[in-house]
């Protein structure tokens, strides 16, 4: 007979499922999440606040485009830095 | 044909295309190696899923949730989805991340599906598990992106049509080769298909919070424009900055 409970079954199935999603629609890009809530609410702020409508309309693509190019410098820093640590590890004798 | 329509016909076509290539990869993998009729099984188990999540979830989000809240929803979703093809589509264009290799992830099924028995009678568990994750897996990506555009343009069927059309394509492709499809230029695929999908969503996440973009849908093709030009100056930058192994700061 199996000895794990009900309740823990669910609540691994639940850990799972929000593993699941959370790696499908988040990944290793937290930080683009985050961006696009922020220039999303940045916008709604600017069109409800009387801004300019040429800087209201701009100004989400700009977010987007500093958004994108902030993650592809973080990969490149990252994959820097990998190519660093393999540069500094001495060989395996064996 | 209206420029809007088009655009969503070539994102949701492309993007379906290129996870149908991916999951033709592995399903082709199962049938060499363990034989068709489970592997076909599973193919359509999992497209009977995937059809079953779209017909059960889009009209409700249609019928129920207002546009406007919707708007900003998906344009959001597809901002990040969007955003993260670009993303990886960028990255792979200048090597700082591995191209999708269809032949080695070919090749990896196959010896994984080898090493296992295979039972003397009946369906095969095991290649019906691996065919049906495979689409499944793929496929959930096209049903966000079907659900996303669709819902948003008021357009499922045509976007779900799209979606259907591309499988047919590279399902019948795939039989006429006979094998795995690893010359289709995949990454720039995605790549298009990143510069449709984060288009579309500045455009209805910006329209969900007020801004009035000029000229309406003709502003869509304009973004695609702008941000194609993005993606082109980036990957030149990176790649001459990799080549000339400038550190980055």
């Amino acid at each position: 007979m199996s000895s794990v409970s009900p309740v823990s079954a669910f609540r691994r199935y639940v850990v799972a499922f929000g593993r699941f999603w959370w790696e499908f629609l988040i990944g290793d890009t937290p930080e683009l999440l985050v961006g696009a809530v922020l220039a999303v609410v940045v916008v709604a702020l600017f069109a409800h606040h009387g801004v300019a409508r040429a800087v209201t309309v701009a100004s989400l693509p700009v977010l987007v485009i500093a958004m994108l190019g902030a993650s592809v410098r973080r990969a490149q820093r990252a994959a820097a830095r990998t190519q660093r640590d393999a540069a500094a590890t001495p060989p395996n004798p064996t | 044909m209206h420029s809007a329509t088009f655009v969503l016909l070539a994102s949701v076509f492309l993007a379906s295309s290129v996870e149908m290539v991916e999951a033709l990869t592995i399903v082709v993998a199962v049938g060499v190696t363990r034989g068709w009729r489970s592997a076909l099984e599973g193919v359509a188990a999992a497209l009977a899923t995937l059809v079953a999540l779209v017909v059960a979830i889009g009209p409700a989000l249609v019928h129920y949730v207002p546009l406007s809240g919707l708007r900003i929803a998906v344009g959001g979703l597809l901002l990040v989805f969007g955003m993260q093809w670009l993303r990886k589509a960028v990255l792979r264009a200048v090597g700082l991340k591995a191209k999708h290799d269809e032949d080695a992830i070919f090749s990896e099924h196959v010896a994984e599906l080898a090493a296992q028995q295979r039972p003397s009678t009946g369906r095969d568990s095991a290649a019906f598990a691996v065919a049906f994750k495979g689409v499944f897996l793929e496929g959930l990506e096209v049903v966000v992106i079907v659900l996303t555009l669709g819902v948003a343009d008021h357009r499922l069927g045509l976007a779900a049509a799209a979606a259907g059309a591309a499988v047919v394509v590279v399902a019948i492709v795939g039989a006429i080769v006979s094998r795995q499809l690893a010359g289709v230029p995949e990454n720039a695929m995605k790549m298009a298909v990143g510069l449709m999908l984060v288009s579309f969503g500045t455009f209805w996440s910006g329209e969900g919070v007020g801004v009035h973009w000029p000229g309406s849908e003709l502003a869509l093709p304009v973004l695609v424009a702008v941000y194609g030009v993005v993606a082109w100056v980036t990957v030149s930058v990176v790649g001459r900055e990799r080549r000339a192994g400038v550190e980055v700061a």
